[in-house]
């Protein structure tokens, strides 16, 4: 049984060792289009902050793990490195060559260098190429062999990923093969140039759960042989635990924790982190899992939260999180789903219109609906607070007005909280 | 097995084949097993076992040219003919399903409520909308779904509200029976776990039979409380989701178990092969080629389904019975054909 390789007291920060990948203050923001008028008008729509202020170093010989849900920005990041992700601001430092001032020529030199392995093996293999004519593309793309020199080095490379014997896959076209062959096929294809470092995005997570391993432990033993470096995204702590000698946990394109595998197990700090273990379904049955799972799904990056982007999720949140106007919202909602239809109904009618909360603010307006004053609106929030006086939504509310036509909510100013070290790992999170 | 009739639910001998140029792929072939009011039976495999298949199948949801046979009691009673004018009729009322993408479940046109009120309408037309809205609320709310969303469209929810408002849509008419396939594949990890709490919360409050079809055996061991394996068409090993996990009777189970990733992986384990042709399979046990603990026997004959004392039913001839394996059956297989990758899942 092949068991992971020693991780050989892989810094914290890769500063010690060879730094291969630099990444500075990293951004890479999309404008919004938005309809015709407002782009007639030259209004803003807004952006979408994918990856928004990175730092991260990538040592050589390392697996760096980029681990979160989807809209975490991980691929984004992944995609950066490669040239692929317009990057906006901050750099990404290659060898001697930024890579966000380059293009042309050098551009296509460093790809040589950085490879990337896809999710989906069917949609990243063309159904009208044979595997011979895919694995050797890259080499004919830039130039470096041709002929009986090309023909070598694509049945060597296929010798090396398994599938062997080469002969009997060269003229096979993709739909021949099944999701493991052709995620080796793939795998082939990016190292035929000879890189460096290798960006596999989830690689495994579209193959059966009988071949992961199989793929996980081909991408080892071709780390040892070729002196790879990877950088392995992926939703699945489970096998980022295996496999990565550290790990950055990303959410909504921020790395929310970083460090060495161990340690980050050992001890998740982030309560992001935490809920991510808590999360991965349990095989053994003679655990019972009580898990506290964060309410929710990942906010929209057009308009994170304030604050810290996980506070409307987080079950530890306090006062300095960042409330704000759209978690009155939530509160009330999830309040309604909680109480008898009959409830519901009355008091969607003392409160008004709740649209407008959604614009992000820490001062709101919950207006009273007709009929109805702000007294009547207050008597709804205090019984919202005496259900679940423990509800961290509480502690961000600054005081409560009550007017006329409503209720005003003001917030305490919350804070982004930055990546600090704590323990031997750095996390970005008030708690620490 | 025996053959008392119980349940809800009891499949005795299903067989679906499908015609193809080849000849006949047997996708699933002699299924047996019974299901309780509100309990969850999960069905794991590699791709290509028959899982998706007996799901639909059960509700008659198979494409036309496949043939049909076996013996389904529903409710005490026989089941009408899969894919049948009467077999239709319980769909929905009697017979529910739960999808993979929640998307290309919701017409993206419509209204949440014009959900609740064309489904509702398609089987009782004199329904009026406020009872609509009463009884989609009702599941709404368990499913978390906040009562000022009612009229909103399908894209103003996210991928975990929407996969929830596909079951509040299957539950809402109260089915016995529904099958989930893959429920929880296209969501990200922390809805999963969400929607798989919910799962389990659905089977108490609504006491609706379930047939959980997934390859992540993790959801198997906190949401069900019987799994089925199944292999080439074929349940090998079936019983109590923890005494399977615990003490795995069939080797198919055990290396199932033991080349999945989960966080206490400290080596990487996997099963060589893939599995078998469907339409031209290996002789004795289907999974005797890929089997670390093959006999000769297994080569030779299917193995008999066996009731253990462990309470496990399992098709395995480790497990006997003695007096059917011939002489010198129990030697280990020693020429096992030498597996490539050509053979890869």
């Amino acid at each position: 049984m092949p068991t992971k390789p020693e991780a050989k007291g892989a810094p914290h920060r890769a500063a010690h060792a060879e730094t291969l990948v630099a990444m500075r203050d990293l951004e890479v923001h999309y404008a919004l289009r938005g309809g015709s008028l407002s782009r007639l008008f030259g209004r803003d729509v807004g952006t979408v902050k994918a990856v928004d202020g990175v730092d991260l170093d990538i040592a050589k010989g390392e697996v760096l793990g980029l681990v979160g849900e989807s809209g975490s920005g991980k691929s984004t990041l992944g995609r950066a490195v490669l040239g692929l992700a317009p990057i906006t601001a901050g750099s990404i430092t290659y060898e001697d060559d930024q890579i966000q001032e380059l293009s042309g020529r050098r551009l296509r030199e460093i790809r040589r260098d950085l490879q990337m392995i896809f999710q989906d093996p069917s949609a990243a293999l063309n159904p009208a190429m044979d595997i011979e004519t895919a694995v050797g593309h890259p080499l004919k793309i830039h130039k470096l062999a041709r002929g009986a020199e090309l023909n070598k080095r694509v049945v060597d490379v296929l010798e090396r990923v398994g599938l062997s014997p080469p002969e009997q896959f060269l003229k096979k076209y993709p739909s021949d093969l099944s999701g493991g062959q052709k995620q080796r096929a793939v795998i082939a294809r990016s190292l035929i140039l000879d890189p460096v470092l290798l960006i596999a995005d989830e690689p495994i997570s579209m193959l059966d759960m009988s071949i992961r391993s199989k793929i996980l432990q081909l991408m080892l033993a071709l780390k040892a042989e070729f002196d790879l470096t990877y950088i392995y995204i992926t939703h699945d702590l489970a096998s980022a635990k295996f496999f990565c000698d550290r790990v950055a946990i990303m959410y909504l394109g921020r790395v929310v924790e970083i460090g060495n595998t161990e340690e980050i197990f050992a001890d998740p700090k982030h309560p992001y982190t935490k809920s991510l273990v808590a999360a991965i379904p349990d095989m053994d049955p003679d655990r019972d899992a009580a898990r506290d799972l964060p309410r929710g799904e990942i906010p929209d990056a057009a308009s994170p939260p304030l604050g810290c982007s996980f506070h409307p999720r987080c079950p530890q949140a306090f006062d300095r999180c960042g409330w704000e106007s759209r978690d009155l919202r939530t509160l009330l909602e999830s309040h309604w789903t909680k109480v008898p239809e009959s409830d519901y109904d009355k008091e969607r009618a003392i409160i008004g219109e709740i649209n407008e909360l959604d614009e992000p603010s820490y001062k709101s307006v919950l207006p009273a609906g007709p009929g109805h004053t702000g007294a009547d609106v207050q008597r709804v929030l205090d019984v919202i607070k005496s259900d679940d006086p423990a509800e961290p939504f509480w502690t961000g509310v600054h005081e409560r007005r009550v007017t006329d036509s409503g209720v005003e909510v003001d917030f305490q100013e919350g804070e982004d909280p930055k990546l600090r070290p704590s323990g031997g790992v750095e996390v970005a999170c008030h708690l620490y | 097995m025996t053959d008392e009739r119980r349940g809800m639910l009891s499949v005795r001998d299903l067989r679906v084949w499908y015609g193809t140029e080849r000849g006949a792929a047997k996708a699933v072939n002699g299924v047996s097993f019974d299901l309780m009011p509100g309990e969850t039976l999960g069905l794991v495999g590699e791709s290509g076992c028959g899982k998706t298949t007996l799901g639909r199948g059960l509700l008659g949801l198979l494409p036309r040219g496949a043939f049909v046979d076996g013996d389904i009691t529903f409710k005490g009673k026989p089941m009408p003919p899969l894919g049948s004018k009467e077999h239709r009729a319980l769909r929905g009322t009697e017979l529910g399903m739960i999808f993979q993408e929640p998307m290309t479940r919701l017409n993206p046109l419509m209204r949440i409520s014009e959900h609740f009120e064309e489904t509702m309408q398609a089987h009782d037309p004199g329904i009026s909308k406020d009872q609509v809205r009463h009884q989609a609320l009702e599941v709404l709310r368990v499913m978390g779904i906040p009562p000022t969303r009612y009229r909103s469209y399908p894209h103003e929810f996210s991928g975990g509200m929407r996969q929830r408002l596909t079951i509040a849509l299957a539950l809402v008419l109260r089915p016995a029976f529904i099958v989930a396939d893959e429920p929880t594949t296209a969501l990200d990890v922390l809805v999963e776990a969400q929607i798989i709490k919910i799962l389990a919360d659905m089977r108490r409050e609504f006491d609706t039979a379930l047939l959980l079809i997934t390859h992540n055996l993790g959801i198997v061991a906190e949401a069900c409380d019987r799994v089925a394996v199944m292999y080439a068409g074929r349940i090998v090993e079936m019983g109590d989701a923890r005494s399977v996990f615990r003490n795995p009777e069939h080797p198919y189970t055990r290396e199932l178990l033991r080349s999945t990733i989960s966080l206490d992986t400290t080596g990487l384990t996997y099963i060589p092969g893939a599995p078998p042709d469907l339409i031209w399979p290996p002789p004795g046990c289907l999974f005797h080629p890929r089997c670390p603990s093959a006999m000769e026997v297994c080569s030779k004959q299917h193995p008999v389904p066996l009731q253990l004392d462990s309470g496990q039913r399992v098709e395995c001839w480790l497990h006997g019975p003695e007096d059917q394996i011939p002489a010198g059956g129990r030697e280990p297989k020693v020429m096992r054909e030498e597996l490539s990758l050509a053979d890869e899942a």
